[in-house]
């Protein structure tokens, strides 16, 4: 052991050459890591760049295939979640871990160990949610909540365990601004106290804000240990990705034509009893162009996308129409047979089954086409479309055709995209389509939507990301407790408008959509 | 201090494959234990078990004979366990449809009707079990009601129904007041395949079953739906299974197949009703479908297994007087070390003392 233990005594956790080889794939090759107490530290890198795989192999949740982890200066061996919980990690992980079926309260009760029980629980959970500004009502079933607020949930559960070292893996990919802004107060507060914090990213802007290290992997690989406020976003992206990333082309101007989806006065109960009821939902969208749906977290995006899929049915058939065909009624299936094409906000469980298989995975949005004949699976058919859709989508697969769960977060997410672009929709309605993915990826994807508009078709987006709505949408209108303000062209918003729009004050003038 | 499983990274094909064989090698030597701790011979035991059934050509002939209804159930059973769904009713259905075929082997007893009766008999079989199957399917997608305990609760209501016809309605009048039927017309009858053999007809139904089901299972769009549905039930209703009649198809089909070896056996093995028509192939069959691990191939060669312990149960009892009872531990010995075999392949279990790590 090297003993020099220098005036600011020894970091808190040091990695040294650490390496997981999945396969022929090396996802960690030889990486070198040290964080101070109470610092930030970044962690950044491309899609599938190996950053989840590291911070996995730290919490427990993996093994590595070699490598150290000293902990103040001593080696540890840490070969589980329980024994990095014991040590002072805390970690919010990409991909939710929760119950669904469970309440907010029960769901944080049952990953603490010790004297923990619902009623403490409760109390502490209400005094963390307002400390930090994390609104969670601790009564609720999970499966009611958005994404957004199931993440809060991950954030409090590991800040009720007073945690020496806090993982957090894109933990704003979800949040709104205000919500990000406040995690952003919370996380400093935490680090003035002391708390370490190991932050994951795309969002260089909100690193630039919080860290003063960073340390950039690629390929498996630190490239670099940096000061992301001593360069601009643009520099670091280059770093990660190797060459710089463009900005998306809309050349062609839009010209809408035909009409392609109406949504008429839709109402529709909330799906449990903390769902958001859509109230008196109008809108229409022409081929040709994209239209774009903001809004904060769980004020009904859901449960538009589930009536504009089919995935819930209206009470009225023309409640919703796509392609001329009044369909409130039927079901997503038959929506797919007019040409439409669903992606959902949660890739893992819901856009795709997690240990099936890409080529299987195709099968869920492609039953009724090439991949199938009356009745029969076409194996092979299937295996050559995901190949084409990992081509075409730039999915970077450790193996030619993995389950679902062995891709990165961000390739996972191209792939439900391209599964459903490739089918060249009329309609396509996507939610939160570049969640968790990075500069390129994101890149990729908007610049498919716009691509599929231009070429003829409708695109619906809904999203929390201003930034991304701006950049695609040529019209939009933003959700609030379930009413949907009315549609105008993107030149035609500020961001203070959609911000007070998403707050619901400019409807107190509206009166044409309020409550 | 406690276990904790984590799931292993990567898992070798090889091990998946050895699992099973060191499972029924643990579970031998369970038995051989219990079997000392009574005072016998484990390598009697283990004898009079496995090596006489299999040498002897007439236990041969019996084993298909048991494996043929294990096999039939196990394999509708496959359908609704793989989707999820917990069909633990079996052996009702089996009952039911024993109860439907045997009405028209009974209406027609003493009667010239020709070859068309068995047939009918057959088809009225599955139409009983599926029907009775849907019984718990209609339940849970109507009014959410748990096919667990409905489909365990609909099991006495059969048996009693079957105890009520033989004691009464459809008792021979012949009979000496014994609680059983006419014995089948030879037109009733599910003919032997060997002339004086016991093996019927039964033993093709259920390899005709395998096979299709390998086929719907593996190929069909169908089966993709089931597996979907279980393994992730929001992509399911993502890809517009309809879940309602995923859960009325399984169950039919889970029913449908265990009638069909209601009324074989009944018709090709007992060739009358009476009160008890089943050594409890439907509760056994649930166990045959795991250890089969719900393939189609696997739950055959399951089924061979399983039925070998019944045979080797009965000439326990009587060669070395060991109870019945100890052929159902077995079998519960034999599920647990498989199931615990597989998870050992997947996971990887490690003690951990409280404060571990430090
Ligand atoms: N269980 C697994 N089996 C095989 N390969 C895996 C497995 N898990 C991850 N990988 C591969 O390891 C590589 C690194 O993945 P990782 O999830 O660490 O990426 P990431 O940097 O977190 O990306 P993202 O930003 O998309 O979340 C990827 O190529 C991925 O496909
Ligand atoms: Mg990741």
């Amino acid at each position: 052991m090297k003993a020099d233990v220098s005036s600011s005594g020894p970091p808190l956790v040091e990695l040294k050459g650490i390496s997981k080889r999945y396969g022929d794939l090396l996802a960690n090759d030889g990486i070198d890591l040290s964080i101070e107490p109470g610092e930030i530290h970044a962690l950044l890198g491309e899609n599938g760049a190996g950053k989840s795989t590291l911070v996995k192999i730290l919490y427990g949740v993996i093994e590595p295939s070699a490598g150290e982890i000293r902990w103040e200066g001593r080696p540890v061996a840490i070969g589980s979640p329980v024994e990095a919980r014991a040590l002072g990690l805390g970690m919010v992980f990409q991909h939710f871990s929760l119950f669904d079926e469970l309440t907010v309260a029960e769901n944080i009760a049952v990953a603490l160990s010790g004297e923990w029980n619902l009623a403490t629980v409760r109390g502490k959970l209400g005094e963390i949610s307002r400390t930090y500004g994390l609104a969670l009502d601790a009564d609720r079933a999970v499966w009611t909540l958005s994404a957004g607020e199931r993440q809060r949930i991950e954030i409090v559960r590991c800040l009720l365990q007073n945690p020496r070292l806090l993982i957090l893996d894109e933990p704003t990919s979800v949040l709104t601004p205000q919500e990000a802004e406040h995690l952003f107060a919370t996380l400093d507060k935490l680090s003035a106290d002391g708390c370490s914090i190991l932050y994951i990213s795309h969002k260089l802007e909100e690193v630039r804000r919080l860290c003063r290290r960073a340390t950039i992997l690629r390929a498996g690989r630190v490239v670099g240990t940096i000061d992301p406020r001593a360069s601009t976003a643009r520099e670091i992206a280059a770093l990660m990705v190797g060459s710089e990333v463009g900005e998306i082309r809309t050349d062609a101007p839009h010209v809408p034509h035909g009409e392609i989806l109406r949504v008429d006065h839709l109402d529709m109960p909330p799906a449990g009893l903390h769902g958001q009821a859509l109230k008196d939902v109008n809108l229409v969208v022409r081929a040709g162009e994209v239209v774009g749906i903001a809004g904060v977290a769980g004020n009904g995006q859901s449960e538009l996308f589930a009536a504009l899929s089919g995935e819930r049915l209206a009470e009225r058939a023309d409640a919703i129409t796509i392609a001329g065909r009044a369909c409130g009624t039927t079901g997503i299936d038959a929506r797919r047979r007019l040409a439409a094409a669903f992606v959902p906000e949660e890739r893992l469980g819901h856009a795709a089954a997690p240990t099936h298989r890409l080529s299987e995975n195709t099968l869920i949005s492609h039953a009724a086409t090439e991949v199938s004949r009356s009745g029969f699976i076409l194996l092979s058919a299937a295996k050559r479309l995901a190949r084409t859709i990992i081509k075409s989508f730039d999915v970077r697969t450790p193996e030619g055709d993995p389950q679902a769960r062995k891709l990165s977060g961000g390739n996972l997410q191209k792939f439900v995209i391209g599964r459903e672009i490739i089918r060249k929709p009329k309609l396509l309605v996507v939610d939160q389509p570049t969640w968790g993915v990075d500069a390129g990826a994101a890149r990729l994807i908007r610049q498919a939507l716009v691509d599929l508009a231009r070429d003829g078709s409708a695109v619906v987006v809904v999203s929390q990301d201003l930034d991304e709505l701006f950049e695609v949408a040529d019209q939009m209108a933003v959700i609030h407790q379930g009413s949907l303000s009315p549609l105008k062209p993107i030149g035609e918003w500020t961001k203070e408008a959609v911000g007070l729009e998403m707050l619901g004050v400019a409807q107190a003038q509206g009166g044409a959509h309020a409550v | 201090m406690r276990f904790e499983l984590t799931p292993r990274t990567t898992v070798s094909p090889v091990a998946r494959a050895l699992a099973p064989v060191a499972a029924f090698i643990v579970s031998f030597l369970i038995a051989g234990f219990v079997i000392w701790l009574m005072g016998r011979s484990p390598i009697a035991a283990f004898d009079v078990y496995v090596l006489q059934p299999l040498s002897d050509p007439w236990s041969l002939q019996e084993l298909l004979v048991k494996a043929t209804p294990l096999a039939l159930i196990a394999i509708g059973l496959s359908y609704c366990f793989r989707a999820s769904l917990w069909n633990i009713g079996a052996e009702g259905q089996y009952v039911m449809g024993a109860i439907l075929g045997s009405w028209l082997a009974l209406k027609t007893h003493g009667t010239e009707a020709g070859f068309w009766v068995l047939p009918l008999m057959l088809v009225l079989g599955i139409v009983g079990g599926a029907l009775y199957g849907l019984v718990p399917a209609f339940l849970k997608t109507r009014f959410g009601v748990n096919e667990i305990l409905t489909s365990l609760m609909l099991v006495y209501v059969a048996q009693l129904t079957l105890d009520y016809l033989v004691r009464g309605p459809w008792r021979d009048p012949k009979g000496f007041n014994f609680p059983q039927s006419v014995t089948f017309d030879p037109s009733a009858t599910l003919p032997p395949i060997l002339e004086s053999g016991r093996v019927h007809y039964g033993v093709f139904f259920a390899v005709i079953a395998v096979l299709v089901t390998a086929v719907i299972l593996g190929r069909t769009l169908f089966g993709y739906r089931l597996k979907l549905t279980g393994d992730a039930p929001r992509a399911a209703r993502f890809a517009g299974f309809n879940s309602r009649a995923t859960t009325m198809a399984v169950f039919a089909i889970s029913g449908g197949l265990a009638g069909l070896a209601g009324i074989s056996e009944v018709s090709g093995q007992i060739g009358q009703l009476q009160p008890s028509i089943s050594p409890g192939y439907g509760f056994t069959a649930i166990t045959v479908a795991f250890l089969g691990r719900l393939n189609p191939l696997g739950i055959l060669v399951a089924a061979l297994v399983v039925a070998l312990t019944f045979i080797g149960g009965e000439s326990a009892q009587i060669l070395l007087r060991l109870p019945l009872d100890l052929t159902q531990a077995f079998q519960g010995i034999l599920l647990l070390c498989v199931l615990a075999a597989d998870a050992l392949v997947s996971y990887r279990i490690r003690l951990v003392t409280r404060g571990g790590g430090k």
